[in-house]
C-alpha cells in the first residue's frame, strides 16, 4: 500500500522558477536553462511511490537533488510544481497551520549534521518535538526517555550534546525523531557523518527498530553499500532526475543506464547477489524410494555420467540430502544389499535458502567439495551453487557485467 | 574658473527650519517620549539616593560574588567605598540611575529591533546605515536639538545617551540571531515549530550570550556619555568633570574621571561574568 505518492515534482531555484519548469517541459536541459536564465534546476519531474512500512532509499551523488527532494516531502523546501500525496492528501495544498500539524504528528526528520540543540540536555532534545506540540512536561519526558531507551542512551539524559560522540549524538537525533512516534521518518544522510564502524552499527540499530515498529522511512544516502544494506527499495537520482526505482536486486540486474551501472561497479556483489540469483540446476538428482533411487542404481548413474555427487529429493521435490559415489559405495558395503539412500547421506551437506547472499554461503562453498544445494522457502530443491560458478560470478561482477549473461 | 565659493544647497537652513517646525508642532509627541524615561530615571535615582550606601555596597558585593566570585566582590566593594570616600557618592548614584535607565530603554527598544534585523535581510540593510549614523555622529550635533525638544537636565542626558548607546545591542542581537546555525532552525521547523517557537526556543536562547555581550557594550557606551550628558545639564559624575574643565580645576576633573572609570570597571566585570556564566551553563 502506498504511503507517499510523488507526482511530477519540480524544484527550480531562482527568481522566476515557473519559467524554468516550462523550459524543462520544452525539452531544454538544466545546463541550457542555467545559461539562459540563471535558474538552477534541483529536481525535475520526480515521480515515485513509497509503500507503507518500507525503507525507501534515495541515492545519488552530491548535487543530484536528493536532499532537496526529501525537504519537499515536509515542505522545508517549497516545490515549484507537482504533487506530494501522503495517505492521499496533497501536502502542498495544506495551509500553514495544517502543515505545522502535519510536521508535528506525521513526519519527523534526522539530519546529517545531527542538528541537536546545544543549549538543551539529551532528554530535552529528545522531547523537542513533543515540547513544540505543547505536551505536558512530565508526559513528554517520559516518552523521550522511552525513545532514548530504544536507541540505547539510557543514563545519558542529563548530558549535553557536545559531551557525546558523533554516533551517540545521532542516536539522540534518532530518539528525537522517534519520540513523536511518526508514521514517516525522513533521514537526510543521517549516518554519513559517522565513521564506518559506527555507521554499520547505526544501520543495524535502524533495522532493529524497524522490526519493532514498521514506519515508512525515506533514507537519503550517497553510499551505495548503505543503500543496499538497509533499502527495501532504492531510487537513484542523477542531475535532479529519478532515473530508476526498484529493489536492490532489480537495479543490479537491470540497470537503467550506464550511470546506474557505473554506480554499481566496485560494489562488493557478494552482499547483494543471493544464492537464488545464480543457482544452476546442473547436477544429477535422484528421487528417494524409487527403483532408480536405490544406492546401487544411483552409483551406476553417477559413474555413467562421470559425476561425483547426486542430490536426493522426494517426489514433491523437497531436498533431502547429498550422496557421493564414495558414500554410496560405503553404504552398499556395510548394508549387504539392504542399505537405503539415507544411509549414504553426507552428514555435513546442508542446503541453503535461495535468499541468502553469496557472502553468507561463501564459507560453505569454500569448505566443501560438493556444490551447495539451494532450496526455496518451501524447502524445494532449486539447484546448486558450485565453486566454479561462484568464482565466475565474482569475476563477472568485477567487470561490471554481472547480469548480462544468465545462461552458461 | 570654477570654484565652490557659492553655497548651492542650503541644507543647514533646511535643517534649522525642520527642527523649528518639529519643536513648534510636535512638542507634545516628544514630551510623550520623555515621560516614561523621566519616570524611570527619577524613580531609580530617588530610590538609590534614599537607600543607605552601606546597603547598596553590600548588594553590589553580593551580586559580584554570585556572578563571579570573591575577587570581583572584593574589588567592587573597595571601588564603591573609595568613590564614597572621594565624596562622589550622590553623583555616582545619579550616574548609576542614568546608566540604568538608558540601558533599560536600549534593551526594550534594541532587542526587538535586533531580532527583527536578525531575521530579515531587508530590515538589516535599512537599519545598518541608521545605526552607523547613530554611532558616528558627534554627540555635540544632536545635543542642541535634544535640548530644544526635551529641554535640559538628567532626562535629556539620558535621551542623548540612548541615541549613542543603542547601536551595539541592536547589532549584537542581530548578529546573535544570525549566528544560530541554519540547520537548527531547519530542524525546529521540521518538527513543526511555528515562527515564534523558532524564535523563543532556538534563536533567542542560542543568541543569548551574544545579546549579553551587546548589553555589556551598551552599558560601557552609556558610561562614556556621562561627561557629554553633563554639558546639557545632566547631573552625576559628569558634572564635576565638566565643572573642573570650565574652571581649570584639574584635581576635581581627575577625581570625577577616576570615579567614572571605577564604576565602569565594576559594571563591565559584573555584566561580562554574567554573559560568560550564561555560556558556561550552556556548555556544561
Amino acid at each position: 500500500m502506498e504511503k507517499i505518492v510523488i507526482k511530477n515534482l519540480y524544484k527550480v531555484f531562482g527568481s522566476e522558477p515557473q519559467k524554468g519548469v516550462k523550459l524543462l517541459e520544452k525539452g531544454k536541459n538544466k545546463e541550457e536553462i542555467y545559461e539562459e536564465t540563471g535558474l538552477t534546476v534541483a529536481v525535475q519531474g520526480a515521480s515515485f511511490e513509497v509503500n507503507k512500512g518500507e525503507i525507501f532509499v534515495v541515492m545519488g551523488l552530491s548535487g543530484s537533488g536528493k536532499s532537496t527532494l526529501v525537504r519537499m516531502l515536509n515542505r522545508l523546501i517549497e516545490p515549484t510544481s507537482g504533487e506530494v500525496l501522503v495517505d492521499g492528501v496533497d501536502i502542498l495544498k495544506m495551509s500553514k497551520a495544517e502543515l505545522v500539524k502535519f510536521r508535528r504528528s506525521t513526519t519527523s526528520m534526522v539530519f546529517q549534521s545531527f542538528a541537536l540543540m546545544p543549549h538543551q540536555t539529551v532528554l530535552e532534545n529528545a522531547a523537542f518535538g513533543l515540547e513544540l506540540d505543547g505536551m505536558d512536561k512530565k508526559v513528554r519526558e517520559e516518552r523521550a526517555m522511552d525513545a532514548l531507551k530504544q536507541v540505547g542512551l539510557e543514563g545519558w539524559e542529563k548530558a549535553y550534546p557536545d559531551e557525546l560522540s558523533g554516533g551517540m549524538q545521532q542516536r539522540v537525533g534518532l530518539a528525537r525523531g522517534l519520540a513523536v512516534d511518526p508514521e514517516i521518518l525522513l533521514m537526510d544522510e543521517a549516518f554519513s557523518a559517522l565513521d564506518p564502524l559506527i555507521k554499520t552499527e547505526m544501520q543495524d540499530e535502524l533495522l532493529k527498530l524497524q522490526d519493532r515498529h514498521e514506519r515508512t522511512i525515506i533514507f537519503i544516502s550517497h553510499d551505495l553499500d548503505e543503500a543496499l544494506r538497509i533499502g527495501d527499495r532504492i531510487a537513484i537520482m542523477e542531475g535532479g532526475r529519478v532515473i530508476q526505482v526498484g529493489t536492490p536486486e532489480d537495479i543490479l540486474q537491470n540497470p537503467a543506464d550506464d550511470y546506474v551501472r557505473a554506480f554499481f561497479r566496485g560494489v562488493d556483489p557478494t552482499g547483494v547477489i543471493s544464492a537464488g540469483d545464480i543457482v544452476r540446476d546442473t547436477q544429477p538428482t535422484v528421487v528417494w524410494h524409487t527403483k532408480a533411487g536405490s544406492p546401487r542404481a544411483t552409483l551406476e548413474m553417477l559413474s555413467m555420467k562421470d559425476r561425483e555427487f547426486a542430490y536426493v529429493l522426494d517426489s514433491e521435490h523437497i531436498f533431502l540430502g547429498v550422496v557421493s559415489s564414495d558414500s554410496l559405495r560405503e553404504a552398499i558395503d556395510q548394508g549387504n544389499g539392504t542399505s537405503k539412500l539415507e544411509h549414504a547421506f553426507i552428514e555435513q551437506a546442508k542446503s541453503v535458502q535461495e535468499t541468502e547472499s553469496l557472502q553468507d554461503i561463501l564459507h560453505l562453498v569454500s569448505s566443501h567439495a560438493w556444490p551447495i544445494p539451494v532450496v526455496n522457502s518451501d524447502n524445494k530443491y532449486r539447484g546448486v551453487v558450485s565453486k566454479n560458478l561462484f568464482l565466475r560470478t565474482l569475476n563477472r561482477a568485477e567487470k561490471g557485467t554481472f547480469f548480462e549473461e544468465t545462461t552458461p | 574658473m570654477f570654484s565652490f565659493d557659492e553655497r548651492v544647497i542650503p541644507l543647514d537652513v533646511w535643517i534649522t527650519t525642520f527642527v523649528d517646525w518639529l519643536v513648534e508642532g510636535y512638542r507634545w509627541f516628544f514630551q510623550m517620549i520623555k515621560w516614561p524615561v523621566d519616570f524611570t530615571l527619577s524613580g531609580v535615582s530617588d530610590g538609590l539616593l534614599a537607600t543607605s550606601p552601606v546597603l547598596i555596597i553590600i548588594v553590589f558585593g553580593i551580586i559580584a560574588w554570585r556572578v563571579s566570585g570573591f575577587k570581583l566582590a572584593g574589588f567592587t566593594i573597595a571601588s564603591l567605598v573609595l568613590i564614597g570616600l572621594l565624596g562622589f557618592w550622590q553623583e555616582t548614584m545619579i550616574t548609576l540611575a542614568m546608566v540604568f535607565s538608558s540601558v533599560v530603554f536600549c534593551t526594550v527598544v534594541g532587542v526587538p529591533f535586533g531580532i527583527w534585523a536578525g531575521r530579515s535581510d531587508r530590515v538589516n540593510n535599512i537599519l545598518r546605515p541608521v545605526l552607523d549614523a547613530m554611532q558616528t555622529t558627534p554627540a555635540f550635533v544632536y545635543l542642541v536639538p535634544i535640548v530644544m525638544l526635551f529641554s535640559i537636565g538628567n532626562t535629556a542626558g539620558v535621551l542623548a545617551t540612548i541615541i549613542f548607546s543603542l547601536p551595539p545591542i541592536v547589532r549584537l542581537t542581530s548578529l546573535g540571531i544570525r549566528q544560530v546555525h541554519p540547520e537548527l532552525v531547519e530542524a525546529a521547523l521540521a518538527f513543526g515549530a511555528t515562527s515564534s517557537q523558532v524564535l523563543l526556543k532556538v534563536q533567542i536562547p542560542l543568541a543569548l550570550p551574544t545579546i549579553m555581550a551587546g548589553l555589556n557594550q551598551t552599558i560601557m557606551m552609556s558610561l562614556s556619555m556621562v561627561v557629554i550628558a553633563a554639558m546639557i545639564g545632566a547631573g552625576g559624575l559628569g558634572a564635576p568633570v565638566v565643572l573642573g574643565l570650565n574652571t581649570l580645576d584639574i584635581g576635581l576633573a581627575t577625581v570625577g574621571g577616576l570615579a567614572i572609570v571605577l564604576l565602569a570597571i565594576v559594571l563591565d566585570r559584573i555584566t561580562q561574568s554574567l554573559a560568560t556564566k550564561n555560556r558556561g551553563k550552556k556548555n556544561k
